[in-house]
């Protein structure tokens, strides 16, 4: 309902200047939103977004479509648009192919591990009362800790002469567990999870507080144990958290480098722990291809997001 | 509700906005340099930047040298510093390039890279100098001919090599019942006796211990150091064409497929120096390893051998070389520090200073005395007139990448054959070297 027809029929230009005078303000109000300041306050993470992720991406995609090498300023070379070129190479390329299979063994294992000793770590340690900051320092001391340092305590456990090797005795894998192609991957996925579990189990934690502890009273009234209880009323409150964990767990796997570069290096045994972010290190900044390796980088995003999605719909479940 | 609707609206319309011009910048292109400010460029005289490596000898010696340098030349003062670090330093490089903020020279320029940053438009042919290429060829004779690019001119100027030969542990072949003096070493067959009598004695735990990583550049620490040994000096490409599908060249790879089968070579990637640490017996590294080795191991050095015993066998150079970089505004004075650094005075302090070789082609006669006193370079010095270049193609990196992945699977890891994986490779590798 406008102000005019609220008002009466306008009778000249004075009464209508008067009613577009008034709406203008309004309008305003209504494209800044109801909260104007709000904009201002997050326009430096916009900004940040806008800069930092928005335009590398889109860039990324440009590069993707094209034949593209990186040049000194001012130099002035051709390059032309290739369509899908730059896809069907990748796509077709049995490294990167065999990276994609990598990856997927690497979720398989890491997700579902991550998600699940996180949420039973942070349940016991909410329920821990005596040296509860040093179990939580001590799980979270991994994350923080360089992977270029803790690599070393991983090589020192898992090597040929390891110290599991030395346990197992004869029954120690051979070839040993980094350079044996149906290991390898599997290890790196135990040390990911191990690293990170950290961080997950602080987010668990958090969403733990947010149940109330009368749920838990009348689950004991009612003669529900500590396992009906676990998973009556924790896993589906914090099912939020779940999701959260189960997208980061997924995103940060996918976006797998450091590990098998150190680790394995350089995704051995024969590639058998290469993954597709190690092939763009590879082909876009050691070998001179960023096309390729955009391309790369754009189905891999396309990848990440889809499962994501899945996952979205499979743990998140009757909150969507 | 609509509220925040019209606010996602205006949030998203402003992202494509911001991308779009993003994209429109992209596509613009960057403007072209003029030949007359090229020309300019290479008489400029004034102040420049330079980059050294971070190998502490190296530091010594280029502080020295830019020292007296700057005591020369007040009014083109030298600023130099060691590359910032980096995964490695030809990555810091390339990226130095495409942000137009590259030195003037990097004195530690590797040849394997200099193709990708002649495509990137980063470096000043030295031929563009009136006396560039005769400067060169004074001081290096033919062996500069390997540093040419495929357009016939010359973006790096040869500096110093590091021959690869064989390093054997004296303590380790003693206490396996073998001489140390006069170590069985002669021929690849004589080698791999002495690995299984290293390992089967208990002496040592790996008789040699390549990486077995699948970095691109390990082949010139396993396989053409021996390659080159084994085919007279033969590079991994010749007239643009793979040569590594060979006889010579399988001979190699099922010496070192040998090694990995009978648990002589270890598959696992060593953290440090597997020699240094006693972990294996021998060692494939360059004169740099001397000074690294003092006080570790009682070592002692033999060429690299070939199938047959011989006296002037070839090696792998590890050379780095020294390379001007376009976004230099005062050649002129870069050259003239280019010139200092190599001559006879700073090739001599170089050479005493860190123990490389200085490319030069009477290297051993013009720092006799050098040789003299210190007998432990002199078999350096006799290889460095006998070594081998990466080939410099295009898709270099590219090239020696596939040559890895090839080696990894069939010599290292044992699954595929050597056949099929180097007639893969070598098909691949003729491919990626037609590209321009």
């Amino acid at each position: 309902m406008s102000l005019r027809s609220a008002g009466g029929p306008a009778t000249g230009d004075t009464a209508g200047r008067t009613v577009d005078q008034r709406q203008a303000p309004r309008k305003r109000k209504n494209f800044l939103g109801r909260q104007p300041l709000g904009l201002l306050f997050s326009a430096p993470y916009v900004i940040f977004v806008l800069a930092v992720l928005a335009y590398p991406l889109g860039y990324a995609v440009y590069i993707s479509f094209h034949q593209f090498f990186f040049t000194a300023p001012g130099v002035q070379v051709d390059r032309p648009f290739v369509g899908l070129d730059n896809y069907i190479s990748v796509l077709s390329d049995p490294e990167v192919q065999r990276s994609f299979a990598n990856i997927g063994v690497f979720l398989i294992i890491n997700v579902p591990l991550t998600v699940g000793l996180s949420l039973v770590l942070a349940n016991a340690l909410n329920r821990v009362t005596r040296l509860k900051t040093f179990f939580r320092v001590s799980y979270y001391v991994p994350y923080v800790t360089a992977s270029v340092a803790v690599v070393g305590v991983w090589l020192f456990l898992f090597q040929q002469d390891g110290l599991v090797n030395s346990i197992l005795g004869p029954l120690a894998p051979n070839p040993s567990w980094l350079t044996n192609s149906w290991l390898a991957m599997p290890t790196v996925a135990l040390y990911v999870t191990w690293k990170q579990l950290g961080f997950f189990i602080l987010l668990y934690l958090a969403a733990l507080q947010n149940i109330p502890d009368e749920l838990y009273e009348s689950a004991s009234v009612d003669g529900g144990n500590k396992w009906v209880q676990f998973w009556n009323i924790t896993v589906p409150g914090v099912r939020s958290a779940s999701v959260l964990v189960t997208l980061l767990a997924t995103i940060t796997g996918a976006n797998l480098f450091t590990e098998p570069y150190l680790l394995t290096g350089g995704g051995g045994p024969d590639g058998a722990s290469t993954s597709p972010v190690f092939l763009m290190y590879q082909k876009g900044i050691l070998q001179g291809n960023p096309d390729v390796a955009a391309a790369l980088g754009v189905v891999l995003v396309i990848g990440v997001l889809l499962i994501a999605l899945i996952q979205k719909r499979l743990v998140g479940g009757k909150e969507d | 509700m609509k509220h925040g609707k019209i606010s996602s609206r205006v949030l998203s319309l402003t992202a494509i906005a911001v991308i779009g011009a993003g994209l429109a910048a992209c596509g613009g292109g960057a403007s072209s340099s003029t030949a007359s400010g090229a020309n300019s460029a290479t008489t400029a005289k004034g102040p420049i930047k330079i980059w050294y490596s971070n190998n502490e000898f190296e530091v010594k010696w280029g502080k020295d040298m830019v020292a007296s340098w700057n005591a020369a030349h007040p009014d083109q003062q030298v600023d130099a510093q060691e590359i910032p670090a980096g995964k490695s330093s030809e990555e810091v490089i390339g990226a130095a390039i495409t942000a137009g903020n590259a030195p003037c020279l990097v004195f530690n320029t590797a040849p394997v890279a200099v193709p990708q940053f002649q495509k990137q438009g980063g470096l000043v042919p030295l031929d563009s100098f009136p006396d560039g290429a005769q400067y060169i060829k004074d001081r290096t004779g033919d062996l500069a001919n390997q540093y040419k690019s495929s357009d016939g001119k010359t973006y790096q100027l040869p500096w110093k090599s590091n021959p690869v030969v064989l390093f054997y542990n004296k303590d380790v072949f003693a206490k396996a019942g073998l001489d140390p003096e006069k170590p069985k070493l002669a021929t690849q067959s004589e080698f791999l006796d002495t690995a299984r009598t290293l390992v089967k004695s208990g002496a040592v735990a790996n008789a040699v211990w390549p990486s077995p990583t699948s970095d691109f550049y390990q082949p010139w620490f396993d396989f053409y150091p021996f390659y080159a040994a084994n085919s007279g000096g033969t590079t991994l490409l010749k007239d643009g064409k793979s040569t590594f599908d060979s006889d010579q060249g399988k001979q190699v790879a099922t010496m070192f497929q040998t090694l990995y089968k009978e648990n002589l070579a270890s598959k696992e990637a060593y953290k440090g120096d597997s020699f240094a640490d006693g972990k294996a017996g021998m060692s494939l590294a360059g004169p740099w390893a001397v000074a690294a080795y003092k006080g570790k191991v009682n070592w002692g050095t033999v060429p690299v051998p070939g199938t047959q015993a011989q006296t002037d066998g070839s090696t792998f150079s590890d050379a780095k070389n020294i390379a001007m970089y376009s976004s230099c505004k005062n050649q002129g004075t870069a050259w003239e520090v280019m010139k200092f650094a190599t001559s006879k005075e700073q090739d001599g302090k170089l050479l005493s200073g860190t123990g490389q070789m200085p490319m030069r082609k009477d290297l051993a006669t013009t720092y006799a005395d050098y040789f003299n006193q210190n007998p432990a370079y002199k078999t350096f010095a006799d290889e460095a007139a006998r070594t081998v270049e990466v080939p410099n193609v295009s898709n270099s990196v590219q090239i020696w990448q596939t040559f890895r992945d090839a080696w990894s699977k069939s010599v290292i890891f044992g699954n595929q054959s050597i056949d099929d994986a180097f007639k893969g490779a070598s098909d691949k590798i003729n491919q990626l070297a037609a590209q321009k």
